[in-house]
């Protein structure tokens, strides 16, 4: 008797399904469990009060991000508040006995950096954090999301949490990407398509051409953005790119333990004929660079277009209406040539070493616009270490750009790094909402290259004429 | 952390017509700094209720003391964004119980449930109905029976049922949360753990 087929989704979710609850959630086990200053205080507070302890404190792995300063990590945090959040963290990890990776270490950053440069993602896994962008780790084949506070002291108290099953979404990508079209194009395309609710409710796996040929990087940086269509995740099938990607970091399976986790990876992908609640085709051909234009990640369009009107979107005009007077743009805008304050490279979903080969393939040879800000920060340690082994910061440093330390800096500027009012952010971060990245600030989504091309023109440019 | 029992809430409304709150609205990151959790109520909505200085936004429906009530209504896609609980704790800090949208976003949904508040989703079309009663009669009020799954807007007498799984029901109308529960799945989860390759 032949079996259902099934989807990769759904081999790694029964497989960690401690008990099904009729008419209620699935109590589903965790492989593995990250935890940063924010969100974790009050679960470690909750803990306390119930006299719990962490059941299995080798599955939860700490580092400090969210609100460290870019700049002089060696000194005292000066901000109070952050100062305490981190010395929570520290001293929380030490009293539970839960590995911590604080300012200073050499393995510290950005945590969805760290965890799979690190070795501690790993395909098939189960993998949560107070953070929404913790969909990052399913380029790995791993059923990864993010989780509220109290769902933190249930992992630390249980290593479970309970969630209702999401229903699958499968999302083809074919065909060959552009000259100067990067994952981070990809993914604002999908989601312009989608829109910023589009997937909401459903765990979202990327298949096709184009994620087959992707870096783990990519996979990375598209996964990192399933949340922003509302999904709960998104995954990628292992393949031979993710086991070389992973063979040999520090914390991956070694001899016989590699070999057999490998023969158990390679079954971790969709049968044929696996059930889908939708599905989804695009071709790669229709992608451009992209850029945003509005207050969410939906709101984006191939940089040589222009600003739609509410009606051709399909969103409620008074929103529409709303985020376009905060972004002072209008319909019919070319968004070429409008003028730029700032530009950010970096976040979990930009800050990755490949991401900075690429904006210093177009920096090489020119100079950083004079009116322009530019925040390089690298999203870990390591990458801050590759960046000058690699020669990206001499070419940096000729074209009038510094590079700060790692750190989730202006993605949402907790720090120092905040955006002004009314200044305009070209970002290779993930979310444009109304002050994100600073109480007031503009911010439009893109990928390393359109940074990269604002931050030396000074202006909306489509990368291709610098390439 | 224990909440109060949910059964059923008769109150005022406050009406948000807006959509995709997110949110880095309902609490901006900046408030995020605490270790515990505690007024986070004051800084709800911070950056459209407040001006730089302080000082209250007149139009900011918050500010108008027209409106109030345990149950804010809000535009479609509300809570998308990140994942901190926190936006779910200023709201309950702040006095709200329910919360009321034609769709939320899944953690935020999740955390509200966690937390105590009860997400109602609605259709469009009975959204569309309350935020008109609440324009018309701004002290028009909406009852939410959980007990039934059924929000009704009061006096006008139209009313429609919503969704919700059987265990959190439950753990609403007792005030339960779920770490107990888990605590008592020890074993369970023991032997899964000790199969596991990871
Ligand atoms: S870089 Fe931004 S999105 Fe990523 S973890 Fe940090 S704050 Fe969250």
């Amino acid at each position: 008797m032949s079996k259902t087929p099934a989807a990769l989704f759904d081999k790694v979710w029964d497989s960690h399904v401690v008990k099904h609850i009729d008419d209620g959630p699935d109590v589903l086990f965790i492989d593995r469990h990250f935890i940063h200053e924010v969100t974790s205080p009050v679960a470690f507070l909750g803990l306390e009060s119930r006299g719990l302890k962490v059941m299995f404190p080798e599955k939860t792995f700490a580092t400090a991000d969210h609100n460290t300063p870019t700049i002089n990590q060696h000194l005292p945090v000066q901000d109070p508040l952050s100062a305490n959040q981190l010395k929570a963290l520290e001293s929380n990890s030490a009293k539970y006995g839960i590995s911590h990776w604080g300012l200073g270490n050499p393995k510290n950053g950005i945590v969805h950096v760290v965890g799979p440069e690190n070795g501690i993602t790993l395909p098939g896994m189960t993998i949560v954090c107070g953070d929404s962008h913790t969909s990052t780790h399913g380029a790995f084949g791993a059923i990864a999301f993010g989780i509220g506070t109290s769902e933190v002291e249930m992992v630390l108290s249980s290593q479970c949490i309970m969630q209702p099953r999401p229903k699958k979404m499968r999302i083809n990508v074919n065909g060959k990407l552009g000259k100067g079209i990067v994952p981070k194009d990809v993914v604002l395309y999908i989601i312009s398509k989608l829109t910023a609710a589009g997937a909401t409710g459903y765990f979202v796996e990327f298949a096709g051409d184009v994620f087959e040929n992707m870096t783990m990087e990519g996979r990375m940086t598209v996964c990192n953005m399933s949340i922003e269509m509302g999904a709960r995740g998104g995954m990628v099938a292992p393949d031979e790119t993710t086991f070389n990607y992973i063979k040999g970091r520090e914390k991956a399976p070694k001899g016989e333990a590699w070999d057999k986790a490998v023969a158990y990876w390679k079954t971790l992908k969709s049968d044929e004929g696996a059930f889908f609640d939708k599905e989804y085709n695009f071709d790669a051909a229709d992608i451009e660079p992209m850029i945003t234009y509005g207050t969410n990640p939906g709101m984006g369009i191939g940089i040589t277009k222009k600003i739609p009107s509410a009606e051709q979107i399909g969103s409620g005009k008074a929103s529409f209406d709303k985020s376009l007077a905060y972004m002072d743009f209008h319909e019919a805008d070319n968004m070429i040539g409008k003028k730029v304050d700032y530009v950010f490279i970096g976040s979990c979903t930009n800050g990755r070493i490949e991401d900075f080969r690429a904006f210093a393939s177009i920096v090489k040879g020119r100079k950083k616009a004079d009116h322009v800000t530019a925040w390089i920060v690298p999203g870990s340690h390591i990458v801050e270490a590759q960046i000058k082994e690699e020669g990206i910061l001499d070419i940096l440093t000729e074209a009038g750009f510094q590079l700060r330390q790692p750190g989730c800096s202006a993605c949402l500027a907790m720090n120092d790094d905040k955006i002004p009012a009314g200044k305009y952010a070209v970002s290779t971060s993930n979310r444009n909402f109304e002050g994100r990245q600073g109480p007031g600030a503009r911010t439009m989504l893109a990928s390393p290259l359109v940074a990269a091309a604002a931050a030396v023109t000074g202006f909306v440019t489509d990368p291709r004429e610098l390439i | 952390m224990a909440y109060d029992k949910f059964t059923v809430l008769k109150s005022t409304a406050v009406p948000m017509p807006i959509e995709n709150v997110d949110t880095d609205q309902i609490i901006p990151a900046r408030f995020l700094k605490a270790t515990e959790r505690k007024g986070f109520g004051d800084n709800l909505f911070r950056d459209w209720r407040f001006e730089n200085d302080g000082t209250p936004k007149k139009d900011f429906v918050l500010n108008n003391p027209i409106y109030s009530g345990k149950i804010l209504v809000g535009g479609k896609n509300f809570g998308s964004g990140s994942s901190r609980e926190h936006a779910a704790w200023a709201i309950y800090d702040y006095g709200f119980r329910c919360v009321v949208s034609s769709f939320f976003a899944d953690i935020f949904k999740n955390n509200s449930l966690n937390i105590g508040i009860l997400p109602v989703q609605v259709s469009e079309a009975f959204l569309d109905k309350i935020f008109k009663a609440i324009e018309a009669n701004p002290k028009t009020e909406l009852e939410v029976n959980l007990p039934e799954q059924k929000i009704t807007i009061v006096g006008d007498g139209a009313s429609e049922s919503f969704d919700i799984n059987g265990y959190k029901k439950n753990n609403m109308m007792n005030g339960y949360d779920d770490i107990d529960f888990l605590q008592s799945l020890k074993s369970d989860i023991q032997t899964l753990a000790t199969k596991s390759i990871y």
